[in-house]
């Protein structure tokens, strides 16, 4: 069924998938009005959706060496760009992206324009050379441009930290949404999560996570995009909220002046009992922040996630598995595509659902009310009961003001639709969203981990002379451990101390971008150069986020320390990715140039046509 | 010069132009934010729909119109892929 005319029949096994998964969305909405519980309708989306996942990987199987890393090679430039964006978007963008614009407003949405920019990098700095080149993974580059088993160690290294520091993070989505949405606790959770990941990626590898990552792209933008249509034409924004919001977003600038934008002290907010990582809204929705600081610190987040992105080698590694250099070109702009689709609704679905709070004259405004009528609400109780919601009455007068209600971030994607009094078939859509998105991107990461370490370590350095069946087999006993790994940190909940997730990007911008970019760009650079280069860049950056954040400088040295120019534990690529660059240029100019048969590969290597680099291996 | 030396050159300058077009709407334009605020677009503050739409909505037309010119030039110069490679 895999084979030969599959390619071919995609667009319409994927319509005939899509049409199903809508037949599906309607037949819940049947059981809903016949009386099926809530409960039993968010059981049924999340079961049905991961079962699809679990038979796409099954069917997806192979047990050949360029279908498990590369998926044969043959993935159409389309189908490459969705499951990209699957990739790319994770549990956290899909629950907390609109929430992050809630809270954040204007200075949040640096994160938008840092993690759409950084394809423009992709595009035109890498993925056409890596895909020319012929590499199974990204340290499978590094490795064989500078020679040498200590610089591709040193590569995997890199990769190690940034995907695995990501990938708990993921784990821990799906087990928040598994839980959620099967009634089942966190840690019981996590495990189901894994499961279903492992149960996409092990038996087919790239291939399988390739055909379930599209699927998964499917549920989760019909998840997102569906609310945020039905919600704008329903609370009056438009059918098109998109272009149709700018009297939303001015009314909530009135509504800012009229309710005015307090901050509670900390203090304060202890003194009352706010349950952690609940917010309120302090900043303004639209405005920008006065000042050359607060232009630096917007600037320098898109920076770090742009350049974080191009050297995120799970992201990278897509590329590898269009069938042409120039179908890897446009892949990357159809991903990106893909991804504007949802990153452009999430401040849409976050002015929505602030106005929908925060508007006195539409009925589901609570700013403003007595505390009393908001704590009867149905949705405010529910929501309460997880901690998820909290009212402080600072003033004491009764009223809810715009700093007494917390609230946490996902709260806005997860609870919205019912708080505009949609169907709660939508809420067990979302649910099924949440859960594709999350365990896309954990598929992705897990599979680049253990990608570089069966191929870079093992076979490359370890064992070079291993047959295919062992080389497989090795990859999936690493797949499994390493999902296990990451499982079993997010179920103690340690996640919290290991951060965020931009430090991923951080990492991989520290250690990897200038080594692949001067890779191809510059013929110059040396296999002495790249190592010095990774280990300053990586030593620095990592240096440099235990002197900064003060967790770990509290730790260390008992001190607290103010970020140098501002660069806090987000930014710390700022520092890593320049120290890399000055540290390969000068280390590379110093030793002698690369062999000749290096500079011939290089000048292979920029050129679309002829054989590539590397072959089958 | 070789055909090789001269389409990298092309290639090179297309790089630049792309990366130029790409620091405007990722970086310049927001250097100038609250200027930018007080003109509006689609009934939006102009750089709040920039940041929340404009400049996403950029990327993406750079993208498809750097692969579509890149094509071009890998075709005068002889090294465009067979559409069934």
């Amino acid at each position: 069924m895999f084979k030969g005319d599959f390619v071919k029949n995609l667009p319409k096994i994927y319509g005939t998938y899509t049409g199903g998964f809508l037949v599906f969305i309607i037949l819940m909405a049947i059981a809903e009005q016949a009386g099926v519980s809530a409960k039993n309708i968010g059981v049924m989306f999340v079961a049905f959706t991961v079962l699809i996942y679990a038979l796409i990987g099954y069917l997806s199987r192979t047990i050949q060496v360029d279908a498990y890393y590369v998926a044969g090679r043959q993935v159409p430039t389309v189908f490459n760009g969705m499951a990209t964006a699957a990739d790319w978007m994770s549990g956290a963008s899909f629950v907390a992206l609109a929430g992050g614009v809630y809270f954040g407003g204007y200075t949040y949405m640096a994160f938008l324009v840092g993690w759409t920019g950084g394809y423009v990098l992709v595009a035109t700095l890498m993925a056409p050379y890596l895909r020319k080149f012929g590499c199974y993974t990204v340290p499978d580059f590094i490795g064989t441009r500078y020679g040498g088993n200590l610089v591709r160690a040193c590569a995997v290294f890199v990769l190690f930290i940034a995907s695995f520091t990501y990938v708990t993070a993921q784990i821990n989505a799906t087990g928040t949404i598994a839980s959620r949405a099967l009634g089942i606790p966190f840690e019981l959770g996590v495990w189901v999560g894994l499961i279903s990941i492992l149960i996409c990626s092990m038996l087919g590898g790239m291939r399988a996570v390739t055909w379930t990552q599209v699927a998964q792209y499917i549920v989760l933008i019909i998840a997102y995009l569906l609310p945020v249509f039905w919600i704008s034409s329903k609370v009056g924004g438009g059918v098109f909220p998109h272009l149709m919001l700018g009297d939303e977003v001015a009314r909530l600038g009135e509504l800012e002046q009229q309710f005015g934008l307090v901050k509670n002290s900390a203090a304060d907010i202890k003194a009352a009992g706010v349950p952690g990582g609940l917010k309120y809204i302090s900043g303004s929705h639209s405005g920008v922040p006065e000042g050359g600081m607060a232009v630096w610190k917007y600037l320098s987040l898109a920076i770090c996630m742009m350049v974080g992105t191009a050297s995120l080698p799970h992201i990278l590694m897509r590329y590898f598995t269009t069938p042409t250099v120039r179908s890897a070109r446009k892949s990357v702009a159809w991903s990106l595509f893909f991804i504007f689709l949802l990153y452009s609704s999430a401040p849409m679905l976050a002015t929505l659902s602030k106005l929908s709070l925060m508007d006195p004259n539409l009925p589901t405004g609570i700013i403003g009310k007595s505390i009393s009528e908001v704590q009867s609400l149905e949705w405010v109780q529910r929501w309460s009961e997880v901690k998820q919601v909290f009212i402080a009455d600072f003033n004491g007068d009764g009223i809810l003001q715009l700093n007494e209600w917390f609230m946490r971030g996902d709260v806005v994607v997860l609870a919205t639709p019912e708080v505009a009094g949609l169907p709660f078939v939508i809420s067990g859509l979302v649910f099924a969203g949440g859960m594709a998105a999350a365990m896309s991107t954990a598929d992705g990461l897990v599979l680049a981990i253990s990608n570089a370490l069966s191929h870079d370590i093992y076979y490359k350095i370890i064992d070079p002379k291993a047959d295919t069946r062992k080389r497989l087999l090795v990859a999936r006993v690493l797949l499994v451990i390493i999902g296990a790994a990451g499982a079993y940190i997010a179920s103690f909940r340690l996640t919290s101390i290991l951060g965020s997730v931009a430090w991923a990007f951080d990492f991989a911008m520290s250690g990897l971008f200038f080594p692949l970019v001067l890779g191809v760009w510059w013929k110059r650079a040396t296999r002495q150069g790249a190592i010095a280069g990774i280990i300053a860049g990586i030593g620095s950056g990592l240096f440099y986020l235990l002197w900064v954040f003060p967790k770990f400088s509290n730790a260390i040295w008992g001190v607290t320390n103010t970020p140098f120019l501002g660069i806090d534990h987000l930014r710390f690529g700022l520092i890593g990715a320049p120290i890399c660059l000055v540290v390969m240029v000068v280390v590379s100019l110093m030793t002698k140039e690369p062999s000749p048969t290096i500079q011939k590969m290089v000048d292979d290597t920029r050129i679309p046509t002829g054989k590539p680099i590397l072959g089958k291996q | 010069m070789s055909n090789k030396d001269a389409y990298w050159n092309k290639t090179k300058n297309h790089m630049i132009v792309t990366l130029v077009l790409w620091f405007f709407f990722s970086l310049v334009i927001f250097m100038f934010g609250s200027e930018l605020n007080t003109m509006s677009f689609l009934g939006y503050p102009l750089a709040y729909y920039m940041t929340a739409q404009g400049s996403l909505l950029a990327f993406v037309i750079i993208l498809f119109w750097t692969a579509n010119k890149q094509e071009k030039i890998d075709e005068e110069h002889g090294f465009s892929e067979r559409e069934d490679d």
